[in-house]
């Protein structure tokens, strides 16, 4: 079965859900290789990759990959597409994985495809674009399908595979180390998961009213385990920072849950959030066009039902 | 020094945006072309390198016949002159096309630093930035929030999850930026007017060394497959809050297993 090379995504040695999501849609493609990029790599991780269907894990711990920006990662695959002609390289959907995919598309000749949300046979990848106006299944057609996936297009499922580790060397050329990382700068995050991968999201826009209120809904968020989200007239206002925002200048999301409290739901957003699958939308204006797209809503003063529900979701834990 | 700046024109998100059924492509002329929002702030931060640093800055744009409302807009809020690179033959490129049209076009013309958006709303790929440095074989100084100039050493504020990365290279670079780094200025009366005297060069794909084989719809490295409207999704139950809405609130998320 050929290869599905999948790129492992990790922070301070702990492999991201999304890379388990990654391994799990590989499996149906063929046979699922994990890639581990600098430093960090523990037996801890290796068993987790092989729980959840790594028949083989490529290890390029040297820390250099992690000095320089993106390129260094997309020579690491680059050089691993040469050597194990895969039928296809799977990259998270943030940032960086995209900026990545499109460098490694470049250097193997191969076509790209950014934020499937899900993952078919032949590599067919599904996208909703247009602020989730369209759906579309696209295919690459020439070279190595090299797909960016969003976070929560699969469910992560263990299924064992082998694990067989294989150290990999790589040799950084000069362009892939022309822009060099001198300092990482962490601003403070809190135990809250990461707002593009979280399972849920508690979103608040302007009906939340003032900075001060915002932690009626990072109390809801707490209670469930959900990162906050914010629409862009809340970030603008300064109530929430930026980092935060969800729509088309902001993050996309694509949870299992979204819950949207004060915001109206205009395109610019939902372009955001439209793939969540589950919304629940909080708000006083029975017109609101956030409506449309819920599978449950209440009409009401949030200020009101937001620490309510908190509360009956406190009980319940 | 030598600053481009790379504008996109998008379908206006506020208007409804189409694909074409003929080939697939984004309908350009159903929905109204506006200046790529995170655009204006690359064109912004290019004029204010260049207000700190003199040089000139040139507008770049690929894009049909109207994109030259686009290119009028960055003029007039400032940049010095613009190339608008257009030819039937690049329709229905894709990213890997448009970088390798961008980046043939930008050798040709020269450039010390080229800016862009680090997002176009109609694609959302947010790929050509690294395209384009990879192509040109540059720094790749992305997703930032600041940017330093001193003599040729450059350096950003790299936008990440857990904050930012400070990150250091030599020019010549590309830069992306995040909407975050500056206030787009309004073009005044006077700049709307200078505009309009301002020097556009059209290039044609032979003009700037673009293999046409490598272009255009029947060379794109990807296909859309297929596509639909999404259809509606399944009307939900709005409930009015009479003092128990977050008790119904609840309970629809116990019945989905999320509590
Ligand atoms: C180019 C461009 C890009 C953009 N990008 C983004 C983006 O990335 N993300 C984004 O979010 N927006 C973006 N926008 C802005 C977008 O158009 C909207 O202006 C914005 O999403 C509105 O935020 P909101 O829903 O919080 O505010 P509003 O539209 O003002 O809605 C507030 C809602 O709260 C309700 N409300 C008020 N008080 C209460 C209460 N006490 N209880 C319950 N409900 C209450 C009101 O009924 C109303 O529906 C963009 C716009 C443009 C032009
Ligand atoms: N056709 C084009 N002409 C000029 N610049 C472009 C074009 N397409 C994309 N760009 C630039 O690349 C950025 C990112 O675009 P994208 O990768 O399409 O999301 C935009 O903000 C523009 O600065």
């Amino acid at each position: 079965m050929a290869e599905i090379l999948v790129l492992v995504e990790h922070v301070d040695g702990a492999v991201k859900k999304v890379t388990l999501e990654l391994l799990t849609l590989a499996r149906s493609l063929g046979s699922p290789s994990a890639v581990w990029a600098g430093a960090g790599y523990s037996p801890d991780a290796k068993a987790q990759l092989a729980e959840y269907g790594a028949d083989k894990i490529y290890v390029a711990g040297a820390a250099e990959i992690d000095d320089y920006v993106v390129a260094p990662k997309a020579e690491l695959l680059a050089q691993l597409v040469s050597a194990a002609a895969p039928a296809a390289v799977l990259v998270a959907a943030n940032a960086e994985g995209k900026e990545i995919a499109a460098r490694l598309a470049i250097k193997t000749d191969s076509g790209v495809i950014t934020d499937a949300v899900g993952l078919g046979e032949g590599v067919l990848a599904e996208q909703s674009i247009f602020g989730g106006g369209v759906d579309v299944k696209s295919r690459v057609a020439k070279g190595t399908p090299i797909v960016a996936v969003r976070p929560n297009a699969a469910n992560p499922e263990p299924a064992a595979g082998a694990g067989a580790e294989e150290q990999v060397s790589v040799t950084l050329s000069d362009a892939a180390q022309a822009a060099k990382v001198v300092e990482r700068v962490h601003e403070e995050k809190g135990a809250r998961p990461e707002l593009t991968e979280a399972a849920i999201v508690v979103s608040g826009g302007r009906g939340v009213g003032s900075a001060e209120n915002f932690a009626v809904i990072e109390r809801l968020a707490d209670a469930l385990g959900a990162a906050v989200g914010a629409s862009r007239a809340a970030t603008d206002a300064g109530w929430y920072p930026h980092q935060f925002q969800v729509g088309q200048t902001g993050k996309t999301v694509s949870p299992q849950l979204y819950i949207a409290a004060g915001i109206s739901g205009a395109i610019q957003h939902r372009a955001g959030m439209q793939t969540a699958k589950t919304i629940l939308a909080i708000n006083k204006d029975p017109e609101a066009p956030i409506f449309e797209l819920a599978d449950f809503g209440v009409v009401g003063d949030l200020h009101q039902i937001v620490p309510q529900l908190s509360e009956e979701v406190e009980k319940r834990k | 020094m030598n600053i481009v700046v790379c504008v996109k024109q998008v379908p206006d998100t506020a208007t409804e945006r189409k694909l074409r059924s003929d080939d697939n492509t984004l309908d350009r002329d159903a929905a109204d072309g506006v200046i790529n929002e995170l655009c204006e702030y690359a064109v912004e931060e290019a004029l204010k390198i260049k207000e700190a640093h003199g040089g000139e800055v040139t507008v770049l744009t690929m894009g049909p016949t109207k994109a030259t409302d686009t290119i009028r807009k960055a003029l007039a809020m400032g940049c010095d002159k613009a190339v608008h690179l257009v030819d039937d033959a690049l329709h229905g490129s894709d990213a890997l096309s448009t970088s390798y049209a961008l980046a043939q076009t930008l050798k040709k013309i020269g450039f010390d630093l080229v800016v862009l958006g680090s997002e176009s709303t109609d694609a959302r790929m947010g790929v050509l930035p690294a395209m384009l440095a990879e192509r040109l074989g540059v720094p790749q100084l992305t997703f930032a929030k600041k940017v330093d100039i001193d003599g040729s050493a450059i350096t950003v504020q790299r936008v990440t999850d857990y904050g930012f990365d400070k990150v250091e290279a030599t020019l010549p670079a590309v830069v992306s930026v995040v909407e975050k780094i500056n206030e787009p200025r309004y073009p005044s009366f006077k700049g709307i007017m200078a505009a309009k005297k301002k020097p556009v060069q059209t290039l044609g794909i032979a003009d700037a060394d673009i293999d046409a084989a490598l272009v255009g719809l029947t060379a794109a490295w990807s296909q859309v497959a297929e596509f639909a409207v999404t259809p509606p999704r399944v009307t939900g139950t709005i409930v009015k809050d009479e003092g128990d809405g977050g008790g119904k609130a609840a309970e629809f998320l116990a019945s989905k297993k999320f509590i």
